[in-house]
């Protein structure tokens, strides 16, 4: 025989409980943070931080300069013997297409180096060499005076972890920041080159 | 024991791993993570039960029919902490953290040391049935995917969280097969004389009393 209480305490368990499953999954839609962050950001863009920043040509230029056009970045250390590679082949594909024709809308690449330490103007110039790129479309840069590196990961969610073999693990994806300054859209690395051009010339007011 | 030292000893490793460095040391490893640091949380409270059962109100044990609720409340506590993202939000987030050493000690293992007694033995061997292959799928999966689920660990880490869970599965389910069959392994070795028939649960005499 069913006891008094048992339906009320079943339901409150229950509720509870698939409540905080569906907060955690944002709907059931995600089980990585990845995934959740991903989600956050295409619905609520996100202003970054104005980092000054040196390229491969040891040109200084801020982030806030790319103000007025939208511009794929990734983040990676030239030392990098995996996932940096496959996101360098990712820009080297947004560029191709381009290349060919000659003409379509600009596109403007940014990969930014967390290891400013490791990472100085002739480790970027062969990385920059490597994929064919060339500043200003598209810049292999770190940080000028390595200052604002943990602001700048903190704001796009750029996670670093040593790989105890001195090179470093991290979370591999390319950024769309809009035209406005702010990360608009976090888009998988293994997606074809077409739709990092797509997500770009959407972007371009 | 005495009940006191019990509840002493139970709380005090409670606190012991939330200190920093024991945090730090068991969360810095997927499979430590999953595999020792979460079923110690659990085993705290299914402990912290056995001190709170004796003055369990009576109404909470009415409404725990069959150890229903408390069962469900175990199934739906493990899913959660059993997500990437949780346990990602967990090394990341001091209050995630926290969130956890309070809730799978008092929302996962209380109920479960509470509402354990009182599944009849088929719902018991239901819930291991479907827990153990589940650690198992899980291994499997881990062990699978190309790409890392949790931002704050490697993928070596989380191939070798996967091959743990599968390893933990095997052993768990062989030594269900041997109690399910047998009995617990002790007694069952008692009962393999021909004069005592084994056949029977670990505990037959249990239900609401």
């Amino acid at each position: 025989m069913m006891t008094r209480g048992f339906l009320p305490l079943l339901a409150i368990v229950a509720a509870t409980g698939i409540a905080a499953l569906a907060w955690e999954t944002e709907g059931f839609r995600v089980v990585t943070s990845a995934g959740a962050r991903q989600l956050s950001i295409e619905r609520a863009p996100r202003l970054l931080p104005d980092v000054r920043l040196v390229d491969q040509d040891g040109h200084a230029f801020s982030l806030s300069s790319y103000k007025g056009r939208p511009v794929l970045v990734a983040f990676i250390y030239t030392r990098c013997p995996t996932l940096c590679g496959m996101l360098g082949d990712d820009f080297h594909g947004v560029l191709q297409p381009m290349n060919g024709a000659g003409a379509g809308a600009p596109i403007d690449l940014l990969s930014i180096s967390f290891d400013p330490q490791n990472d100085d103007r002739e480790a970027l110039q062969l990385y920059g060499d490597r994929y064919g790129a060339k500043a200003p479309r598209w810049r292999i840069a770190t940080l000028a005076d390595g200052r604002g590196l943990a602001a700048l990961k903190q704001s796009f969610g750029v996670v670093v972890i040593p790989d105890g073999l001195g090179g470093f693990i991290h979370n591999s994806a390319v950024y769309l920041v809009d035209a406005r300054g702010r990360l608009a859209r976090i888009l998988d690395p293994d997606s074809p080159p077409q739709l990092f051009a797509d997500a770009l010339q959407a972007s371009t007011p | 024991m005495n009940a006191r030292l019990l509840l002493v000893a139970v709380i005090g490793s409670w606190l012991a791993l939330w200190l920093w460095p024991v945090r730090i040391a068991l969360e810095s490893d997927m499979a430590v993570h999953m595999t020792v640091q979460l079923p110690l949380l659990i085993g705290i409270g299914v402990l912290l039960a056995s001190g709170v059962r004796p003055h369990e109100p009576r109404w909470l044990g009415d409404a725990d029919w069959l150890g229903i609720p408390g069962i469900v409340a175990v199934v739906l506590g493990t899913s959660f902490w059993m997500l990437p993202r949780a346990l990602d939000g967990a090394v990341a987030d001091p209050w995630m953290d926290a969130a956890k050493f309070l809730s799978l000690p008092l929302l996962v293992g209380l109920p479960l040391g509470l509402c354990w007694r009182r599944m009849p033995p088929l719902g018991r061997a239901f819930i291991w049935a479907n827990f153990i292959p589940k650690l198992g799928a899980i291994g499997g999966l881990y062990l699978a995917a190309p790409t890392r689920l949790c931002t704050y660990y490697r993928l070596d880490q989380q191939a070798a969280a996967g091959w743990t869970l599968i390893v933990l599965a095997v052993l768990l389910g062989m030594l269900s097969f041997i109690v399910a069959f047998v009995g617990w392994p002790a007694r069952g070795l008692r009962q393999l004389s021909p004069a005592a028939p084994s056949l029977r649960f670990p505990r037959p005499s249990v239900g609401n009393p």
